[in-house]
């Protein structure tokens, strides 16, 4: 049923890989308000696929549908060249899916190692007695995971901070924290939502870069939400645009960026 | 100048995730409970069983309980006292029922039954929230204190209707009835709550106890990352019910000898509880031993020092003590929610760094 193309190679040599996540004719309702209006567009492995659009376009009920937060009236997800039957939040970050949250979503009595290794739940099985004496399985796993942990803390370069409670950190380490939670689940599409919103110009250079790297090194597959349009271009393979709800671009930057009706409902008419 | 943490340096990640990860406190650990094991035993006299140190430990154990669902899940209960019934009766049922068992595993029994009845408590949870939540439990304390009044088979049938532990031996001690020792009142007492503390303990640095937080902290996130709310919220329930029945077991059994149910677990035990968590300090469990011992001493150490001494007369001093635990609830939750156990906390943090703090 599903069309795979072969792999293709991104301008700079990365390997994009075939479908892994299908949107088909998505529409999603708040009582008569139409948030989302008949939209498509597939996700490929190994991408960094960006999501844009002015205010109230529906981008945020767009990755609140993928991460199985609201479920949509019509329409079908293809996830892994299945489809994917309607299920809670919960089931679908059990799939492989993992997301920060535009307003930051951790857990601020927790330090920042437990939040992390929060991230890892699915991945740790052990029974509830193993976990009660703190014997066999659950500590095997405790450790196992917390190496995981630790490789990823190293990556985000936030060893400093291990043990601080997150409630005490700033706002742009808290941006930090998160994507690293959600690395920490090993996720097959890492949907980030707004990672640079508030940031200043370094700590958006250093997420671009953290972006970029997880990307290129561990060939992780990103869907994003962003308003710095710089950063959306320089980073993203392809770009889905959307207005009141309504996708008008769909393509790689170049594209989106020439194309009329993105220019005149997001980027601006010229003047001339 | 020894209380440092530069020098101890952890080679593993097994020795990082320790619960005492110092090594003076971990000495003192080990020192607090050879003496309350090896020491303790052979010097305790009746005054001191009864009025401070086994009550201490059972209510310990039902504030570990309580903290468990209210400070690591989240789920403000008002049914600790409830449940507390749950676990003495069905110890009763159990003790009357199968004189042969011994009488360990009719307490540990009676925890499980009481984790089955507070998970039937806990479904609204997944509804309702925060004072609405609590309501429902209030619901639960007037239900099964109604009920185990009214239904005689409860109390077998008993003219007084109150039920009373018969006597049983445990390798030839009396445990429960009469004729219990101070010290084997101390030592059961004792050997549950030292083992129930560190089973709350592992629960609560692993992964349910990361769980019961992440839905503490922020439920929507929690679900987002793969926590299932129902199987979290449940656990939580039926492992802190567990915690209860087992104080509420031993309460009745070895403490008590005798019970009825509105006078023993009544909507006051309740409260009770819930003011030793808060003093003592959500989500900890030094907390919850520092606020079982506060609530516990502070009628004791009044009664020495008003009555005894300064020769008040009781019922005053009964009154001073109402009117001192009410002005703590209040500075607590104003000044330092998170309790006893924060500030513990905090000195030992200034102990660290102490003499030189800069």
């Amino acid at each position: 049923m599903i069309a795979t193309p072969a792999t293709e190679f991104a301008t700079d040599g990365r390997r994009i890989g075939p479908v892994l996540m299908d949107l088909r004719n998505i529409t999603l309702r708040f009582g008569g308000v139409v948030a989302i209006k008949d939209i498509s567009f597939d996700i490929r492995e190994g991408e960094i696929r960006a999501i844009i659009g002015p205010n109230g376009a529906g981008k945020s009920s767009m990755l609140n549908v993928i991460s199985g937060f609201y479920v949509p009236q019509e329409g079908e997800i293809w996830f892994e060249g299945k489809k994917r039957p309607p299920m809670k939040p919960y089931e679908v970050a059990r799939l492989g899916l993992a997301r920060t949250f535009q307003n930051i979503a951790l857990f601020d009595g927790m330090s920042v190692l437990d939040n992390i290794m929060t991230g890892r739940l699915n991945r740790m099985k052990a029974p509830l007695w193993s976990q009660a004496i703190w014997w066999g399985r659950a500590e095997r796993e405790e450790v196992e995971n917390r190496e995981q942990v630790e490789k990823i803390i190293d990556f985000l370069e936030i060893q400093n901070i291990r043990k601080t409670p997150v409630g005490r950190l700033p706002y742009g380490l808290k941006k930090r924290v998160e994507l690293a939670r959600a690395l920490a689940a090993e996720p097959r599409i890492l949907l980030l939502d707004e990672p640079m919103a508030g940031m200043n110009v370094e700590e958006k250079e250093d997420m671009c870069r953290f972006i970029l790297d997880l990307n290129d090194e561990f060939g992780t597959t990103i869907a994003l939400i962003e308003h710095d349009m710089g950063v959306v271009m320089d980073l993203s393979d392809r770009v889905v645009v959307m207005d009141y709800g309504r996708k008008i671009g769909d393509g790689t930057p170049d594209e989106v960026r020439a194309n009329p009706e993105v220019i005149s409902a997001y980027l601006g008419v010229s003047q001339e | 100048m020894i209380y440092r943490e530069a020098g101890d340096f952890k080679t593993s990640y097994r020795d990082d995730g320790q619960t005492f990860p110092i090594r003076l406190d971990r000495w003192s650990y080990y020192a607090a409970l050879a003496v309350a094991f090896l020491v303790v035993p052979f010097f305790i006299d009746s005054y001191w069983a009864n009025a401070v140190l086994v009550p201490f430990l059972i209510y310990a154990i039902a504030a570990i309980g309580l903290n468990i669902l209210t400070g690591y899940a989240g789920q403000v209960s008002l049914g600790t006292g409830g449940f507390m019934a749950v676990g003495a009766y069905a110890v009763y049922k159990l003790m009357t029922a199968f004189p042969g068992v011994p009488i360990f595993v009719h307490i540990l029994l009676a925890g499980l039954i009481t984790a089955v009845v507070g998970m039937l408590f806990g479904l609204p949870s997944l509804r309702i929230k925060g004072f609405y939540l609590a309501v429902a439990t209030l619901a639960a304390q007037f239900f099964l204190v109604w009920l185990f009044n009214k239904v005689p088979w409860f109390y077998n049938y008993s003219a007084s209707g109150q039920i009373t532990a018969p006597e049983r031996t445990f390798l030839g001690w009396a445990v429960t009835g009469p004729a219990t020792s101070a010290s084997a009142k101390y030592l059961t007492c004792l050997v549950f709550a030292v083992a129930l503390a560190w089973v709350a303990r592992n629960l609560t640095r692993g992964t349910v106890g990361r769980k019961w937080m992440a839905i503490r902290d922020m439920d929507i996130a929690a679900e987002i990352i793969g926590v299932n709310p129902l199987s979290a919220k449940l656990s939580a329930f039926a492992v802190s019910s567990f915690f209860v029945g087992i104080a509420g077991a031993l309460l009745f059994a070895v403490y008590l000898g005798a019970a009825e149910a509105s006078e023993a677990f009544g909507i006051n035990k309740s409260f009770l509880v819930l003011f030793m968590v808060i003093i003592g300090g959500l989500g900890s469990i030094f907390g919850s031993f520092a606020g079982a011992a506060f609530l516990v001493l502070l009628p004791v150490f009044l009664k020495n020092v008003l009555v005894a001494r300064l020769g008040w007369p009781t019922d005053l001093a009964a009154h001073l003590e109402l009117m001192i635990v009410g002005a703590l609830i209040i500075f607590f939750l104003i000044v330092e929610p998170h309790g006893l156990a924060r500030l513990w906390r905090l000195t030992k943090e200034k102990l660290r760094l102490w003499p030189f703090p800069h």
